[in-house]
């Protein structure tokens, strides 16, 4: 259920007894956990001698150990804070920001829900501070199944980078969410409550979208155009939803740090990325 | 101390083999398994109150904090800690818990305790101690993904978490605790008030009720309050059922958030020391009281029993 502090513990049992292994402390991100697991694993082909120790927690949490010194590279979805640069100068690190791909934040609905469009503004009424929407026929819709017609506002804890992103990105600048939604604990978990609640509306990565939810496309306001969730709307920058996700290194990467990175950023890593559902930062042609 | 017993001792420590050496290892293990419980307990309220009591000092308004249900810690604008909400969450979800497992495991145990004989009885205490022994985000596992659809489809309500589903799911992960205490207790009283009240010609039921259970009385409330206790602390099961929205409830269909539910969302990405993260061991500091003060309050209740 819960995907946050995935540790590999597969690499570090394998690792018992030898000692000329090198380790690369990675963690933080919810959104990229399940890429960077995958990086990890296939990485082994490429060097043997690398072990990268995967774990989530959420992007606060890959900060946090960036700041403290105690990762090689934090994992984030949101940038990070210029208190939380300076924090991490205080101690010595100068961490550097690497872009490594993109992921559009999809609105999820319920199969049976007939909206197919959602601008800006309804969804800050639906979610922002002082928004007035609480009931779907407010949108001009009848949900099937959803006889009072409540929206049931699903969210994310306060501290993940997806609500950060979704407030500053949608609500817009500094506005705070409504409260009385339903704030849950991971990305996979917002689809799948709204999946099961006909009166449910979610934001979640498009990485976690199911055979059993409805995405509909996203206009910024009336006049725009209605962009529909997807890899290549991402990449191409039309759908106004895609946040890039970070890797934070302590100063320039060197060494095995260095190469893995690189390695990431290169066709194969950048393929794994594609392949899990999101934008990469480069054309790529993949098989 | 006598001289005899002095001599006696004397003998003892003469034979230093190595049952002797064991003997003084385990002792000495023991003593410091026993110091060490307390010393840990000390430290974790010391560490919980030394992160969280500076919050009561700097952004801390004692009105705001209890009288106002507005918890928005990350808000750039205007962030605000207050805990009415989570405070009723927590209250009212244990409170319809007991509703349903105080009835349920009195009964489980008087029949287990009373009724039961033999194997029947054998195979319940094992079958309720297996009940206990489910893991609580299993028990959140089936709140979220059974008791959502199954609520909504019932009562034809937007949505199926909140009161009702960690009510239930709260209520069954307390029972089989509730019933083992309180079967205990059941055990303590003699059985010579039972033969004397059944030679008096007395029935079953009237043994039981007018007998027994007035006898057990302060066990069966100290069985009660610990289940009580157990759905204060309780976090996981009631993070995935109750559906973690700020809400003053107005109905048991009404989604609700936990104190403890909050934290365990929370704390992990909050930076150390800043005021989200006090306010948070704030809340701990609540919690540690609340559950303290129904432990001893249960300890209290059973040492009474043991005066009769």
């Amino acid at each position: 259920m819960r995907n946050r502090s995935l540790l590999v513990v597969v690499f570090l049992l394998g690792c018992v007894g030898n000692t000329d292994r090198q380790f690369i402390q990675n963690k933080g991100s919810d959104t990229l956990v399940n890429v960077a697991q995958s990086w990890s694993e296939n990485y082994v082909g490429v060097d043997g001698s690398v072990v990268v120790a995967v774990s989530g927690g959420g992007s606060g949490t890959g900060i946090s150990a960036m700041i403290n010194g105690t990762v090689d590279i934090a994992n984030s979805s949101r940038a990070m804070r210029s208190e939380e640069k300076e924090a991490a100068q205080a101690n010595g690190i100068d961490p550097v920001e690497h872009t490594v791909g993109f992921d559009a934040l999809a609105i999820y609905l319920h199969l049976n829900n007939p909206l197919k469009a959602v601008s800006f503004a309804q969804l800050g009424s639906i979610y922002g501070d002082g928004g007035n929407f609480d009931n779907w026929s407010q949108l001009g819709i009848e949900v099937p199944g959803c006889s009072s017609g409540e929206i049931v506002r699903v969210s994310r804890q306060n501290n993940s980078g997806t609500y950060a992103y979704f407030q500053e990105a949608v609500l817009g600048g500094g506005k705070d969410f409504r409260l009385g939604s339903m704030d849950m604990n991971g990305s996979s978990e917002v689809v799948d409550l709204v999946a099961s609640t006909p009166c449910g509306i979610g934001y979640s990565g498009l990485a976690y979208a199911t055979e059993e939810v409805f995405m509909p496309c996203v206009r910024v306001d009336e006049g725009s155009d209605c962009v529909l969730p997807s890899v290549e709307t991402a990449i191409d920058g039309s759908y106004p939803i895609a946040r890039p996700l970070f890797m934070y290194t302590a100063g320039q990467p060197e060494g095995q740090v260095g190469a893995y990175l690189g390695w990431i950023l290169g066709e194969m890593g950048q393929c794994i990325l594609f392949g899990k559902g999101y934008a990469p930062v480069t054309p790529v042609v993949c098989s | 101390m006598n001289s005899d017993k002095k001599v006696l001792v004397c003998q003892d420590m003469d034979v230093r083999d190595s049952a002797w050496y064991w003997d003084k290892f385990f002792q000495i293990l023991m003593l410091v398994s026993g110091v060490s419980a307390i010393f840990l307990i000390i430290s974790i309220f010391f560490f919980i109150t030394k992160e969280g009591f500076s919050f009561f000092f700097e952004p801390f308004s004692f009105r705001e904090f209890f009288l106002s249900s507005v918890w928005r810690p990350t808000s750039l604008s205007n962030p605000s800690y207050g805990i009415l909400a989570l405070v009723i969450g927590t209250a009212s979800v244990t409170g319809f818990a007991m509703l349903l497992a105080v009835p349920f495991s009195l009964c489980a145990a008087i029949f287990i305790s009373e009724f039961a004989s033999g194997r029947v009885r054998e195979v319940l205490k094992v079958l309720v101690e297996l009940l206990a022994a489910i893991p609580s985000v299993v028990w959140g596992f089936i709140g979220l993904s059974i008791m959502n659809p199954l609520i909504i489809d019932l009562f034809d309500v937007p949505v199926g978490l909140g009161i009702l589903n960690s009510g239930i799911i709260l209520g069954l992960m307390a029972a089989p605790i509730m019933t083992t205490i309180a079967e205990d207790a059941l055990k303590a009283v003699p059985d010579h008030y039972r033969e004397a009240a059944e030679a008096l010609g007395a029935t079953k039921w009237q043994v039981t009720f007018r007998v027994v259970l007035p006898a057990a009385k302060n066990g069966l409330v100290a069985a009660i309050l610990l289940g009580i206790g157990r759905g204060f602390g309780e976090t996981m099961a009631v993070l995935m059922t109750s559906g973690h929205s700020i809400n003053l409830p107005t109905s048991p269909f009404d989604s609700v958030r936990a104190l403890t539910a909050t934290i365990a969302a929370e704390l992990g990405e909050t930076a150390v020391g800043s005021d989200h993260y006090r306010a948070l061991f704030t809340l701990g500091i609540l919690l540690f009281l609340v559950t303290f003060v129904i432990n001893l309050t249960a300890d209290i209740v059973v040492k009474g029993n043991k005066r009769h």
